[in-house]
């Protein structure tokens, strides 16, 4: 499973004027946060703050607003609740619940259940890998796709299968996937 | 207190209520191994090295967690217990890069001294996948190697606990569990203030202090180059321990002697550089204080510290002193004063320090430390690499003479040596002030008050008709809580010193790494510390401004304290940073 594993990406951020390359794994996809939802995430922060534990609840309450807790986000509750944004990360990435990559408008879900790895899911789930770009739980830039993968969507008789939004694909071959791709593009 | 008895193989130990097994069986003159846990900071239970056989309990209890209960019944070492320590261990090399022959921690890693003493013959008793890792080498001071890390998670607590930082911590789950910052940034983006207290406590070689001795034995090789070196106070409380000594033991004559047996042009000490900086700093003091300039005062010796206070503080950096550190004066007055009295051009001098520190790496390269036209400092190393260097070259510790430093900048006062212990750089500045003040002579020039490895010590001196309330604290997060009490008005403090790390410089995070089985049950802060205030008592000079060599300085070269040309040598600004940045 060695090509699950994330590997460092390279983002570049504006500090000041000057380009700053970061090793980080920040998420490629443009943060598009409105004011609104900024200020639903104060109002929950303030309503929670004084609460014992209420960091994990403000996170999960952060993801209903955003969907999803980018750097931007996670960086409001960091300042906010006066905690390191260290130990935010370190509970976004410990729960699965959590997501540092905004779901796309297309999301393909591999299955990668014991009868669809039997009958070769892996090398379809890296060939969409290495077309799109992106790695378990990531999204294209354009916010087009997004890639995870599942374990047994019940339709074991068509392994390997994948999904995209509520379409299922069955008796996949990586072959298939250029063309299966192309339909949502 | 309510008392327990409890039997620790055999042996009956009692402890108060509360006492851990480990705790108990120390008592019982017993170690038990441990990996994860440091005392105070560190409880966590996790990497399962310190399992006993507790007698009724079902499973192996963690002796680091598990407190003692009325005529409880332990067992440290039975084959049981052994073997499954053993296995423990196989398990951490299953994903550890077993690279000892040319690791830096090879001879003084916790794990592999564990690995030893339990017998661990092979390596890879369970050979399989290894977390991919990446060294981290952003930093200026440090590198982190991950796939030697055993995510004991020590550098985290430290961090966070002792510093109030948490720029690191451990992240994802499971197999890729792995300590970085968040989003896996480089550690130099983030709000790191390079104390290097996350090294002080790793027990492998994961975390380690970015090296230039290579550089350093170049600059000496160099025909053309005059080396200077300089020492800090709190190297000679420490250097010994790389050589086998106990702690606590003086080093100051050896060390001088050993640097000297490097190759060094002129041996030179820090506490020259500190002398100068209580003149300074007591000057800047009484002119706060008589013509209503920005108070409290607030040292800035310590690198750590004044980084702290740019990202966290940063609406105190103007009540930081502008005095550069010992460190950085040192290196003007080398460049631009000794320079010109011995005739050599600054540009050939390689200005070389030792210091208990890391942050001292970052604050070589800050802005407006080039007093003399050309950078104060050139190079700069920590205690543990000084040990590398004499020991790479061949010099037999116990064979050393001790000597003296050379002079100009060579005399240091009992007032600047104890610079290095929590405490010393605000008695050292009050024996200057009060007499500056007052006029008159100190009979003692004790001020006991401000001694010790308490978190926070305050007191308030009588002095010319007013009252002086001063704070002295060490440990970041111990920092931070003064400084919330002087911004919400509760204290009201003329002079506050702050040293990064806990009970000052002789605890740095460059110093000699102690093992956490003797860490846990021996304060060597306050070891260390015993050696520089013996060494203060020693001094026929105990005050700053009766050095004869700074005398002697600002007579033929500065002037006075806070002259024009003190200024543009000895002095420095400050910039305010961000915790997190801004998107």
């Amino acid at each position: 499973m060695d090509e699950l594993r994330p590997v460092t990406t390279i983002c570049y951020y504006d500090l000041g004027g000057k380009l700053h390359q970061m090793a980080c794994k920040v998420t490629t996809v443009p943060f598009r946060g409105t004011k609104e939802q900024e200020e639903k995430l104060l109002a929950v922060i303030a309503e929670l703050r004084d609460t014992p534990g209420a960091l994990m609840p403000i996170m999960q309450r952060a993801q209903d607003i955003y969907g999803y807790l980018p750097i931007e986000v996670q960086t409001i509750i960091a300042d906010q609740m006066n905690v390191p944004l260290e130990k935010i990360y370190g509970i976004a990435t410990f729960y699965a619940q959590f997501a540092l990559a905004p779901k796309g408008e297309y999301r393909i879900s591999v299955c990668l259940g014991t009868a669809c790895y039997v009958k070769g899911s892996q090398p379809v789930y890296d060939k969409i890998s290495e077309l799109l770009g992106i790695k378990e739980g990531e999204c294209t830039p354009d916010g087009k796709f997004s890639l995870e993968s599942c374990r047994c969507v019940g339709a074991c008789g068509l392994a390997p299968v994948m999904m995209i939004n509520d379409d299922v694909y069955g008796r996949l071959v990586p072959d298939m996937i250029p063309d299966i791709l192309k339909k949502y593009e | 207190m309510e008392q327990y008895t409890v039997k620790i193989n055999g042996i009956e130990v009692t402890a108060p209520k509360g006492t851990t097994v480990l705790e108990a069986a120390r008592m019982a003159g017993v170690t038990i191994p441990t990996l994860c846990y440091l005392k105070d900071i560190n409880a966590i239970g996790a990497c399962r090295i310190c399992v006993v056989e507790v007698k009724g309990a079902r499973g192996l209890c963690a002796a680091c967690v598990y407190p003692i209960a009325p005529n409880m019944e332990v067992f440290t070492h039975t084959p049981r217990v052994v073997a499954y320590r053993k296995k423990t261990l196989e398990l951490i090399l299953s994903d550890h890069n077993c690279s000892c022959l040319s690791c830096v921690r090879s001879g003084n890693c916790e794990l592999q001294a564990l690995c030893k003493e339990y017998g661990v013959e092979n390596e890879d008793a369970y050979a399989g996948a290894k977390n991919p890792s990446e060294l981290d080498e952003s930093a200026v001071h440090m590198v982190r190697d991950n796939s030697k890390c055993i995510l004991c998670r020590r550098c985290v607590a430290a961090c966070e606990k002792n510093q109030g930082i948490g720029v690191i911590g451990a992240n994802e789950r499971g197999f890729k569990t792995k300590i970085c910052s968040a989003f896996e940034m480089d550690l130099a983006d983030t709000s790191c203030v390079s104390c290097g207290q996350c090294i002080a406590v790793c027990p492998t070689g994961a975390l380690y202090e970015k090296s230039n001795i290579d550089d350093i034995f170049a600059a000496i090789a160099d025909p053309d180059k005059y080396v200077v070196v300089q020492t800090a106070p709190a190297v000679r409380a420490g250097l010994a321990e790389e050589f086998g000594k106990p702690i606590g033991t003086n080093a100051q004559g050896k060390m001088a002697a050993a640097l000297r047996r490097l190759g060094f042009d002129k041996v030179f000490d820090t506490n020259f550089g500190a002398d100068l900086t209580i003149m300074e700093e007591a000057n800047e003091f009484l002119d706060r204080v008589q013509n209503g300039g920005k108070l409290p005062l607030i040292t800035s010796c310590s690198p750590g510290w004044v980084k702290y206070c740019e990202h966290y503080y940063p609406e105190f950096t103007e009540n930081l002193s502008s005095c550069k550190s010992p460190q950085q004066m040192q290196g003007a007055i080398t460049k631009s004063y000794f320079a010109e009295k011995m005739g050599i051009d600054p540009k050939k001098i390689v200005s070389v320090s030792v210091m208990p520190c890391t942050a001292k790496k970052f604050e070589i390269g800050r802005d407006n430390q080039s007093g003399a036209g050309l950078p104060d400092m050139d190079y700069t190393m920590t205690t543990r690499e000084l040990a590398r260097m004499i020991k790479r070259a061949g010099i037999r510790w116990d064979d050393l003479p001790e000597e003296d430093f050379d002079h100009p900048l060579g005399e240091g006062t009992g007032a600047a040596v104890i610079f290095g212990a929590t405490g010393g750089v605000m008695e050292a500045a009050l024996r200057t002030a009060v007499e500056k003040l007052t006029g008159e002579t100190l009979p003692r020039p004790d001020f006991v008050e401000v001694r010790g490895t308490d978190a926070i010590k305050e007191a308030t001196y009588h002095v010319a008709g007013m009252d002086v309330n001063i704070c002295v604290t060490s440990g970041l997060a111990n920092a931070a809580k003064v400084l919330d009490m002087v911004k919400s008005g509760e204290k009201n403090y003329h002079f506050i010193e702050v040293m990064a790390c806990p009970g000052g410089c002789v605890n740095g995070g460059g110093q000699p790494q102690v093992h956490a089985s003797v860490r846990n049950f021996t304060d060597i802060r306050a070891e260390r510390a015993k050696v520089l205030y013996s060494l203060d008592e020693a001094n026929t000079i105990r005050k700053s401004h009766e050095n004869p060599e700074i005398i002697e300085l600002y007579d033929k070269f500065l002037g006075k304290p806070g002259s024009h040309k003190a200024h543009e040598l000895l002095h420095t600004t400050y910039v305010k940073r961000v915790v997190n940045k801004k998107f």
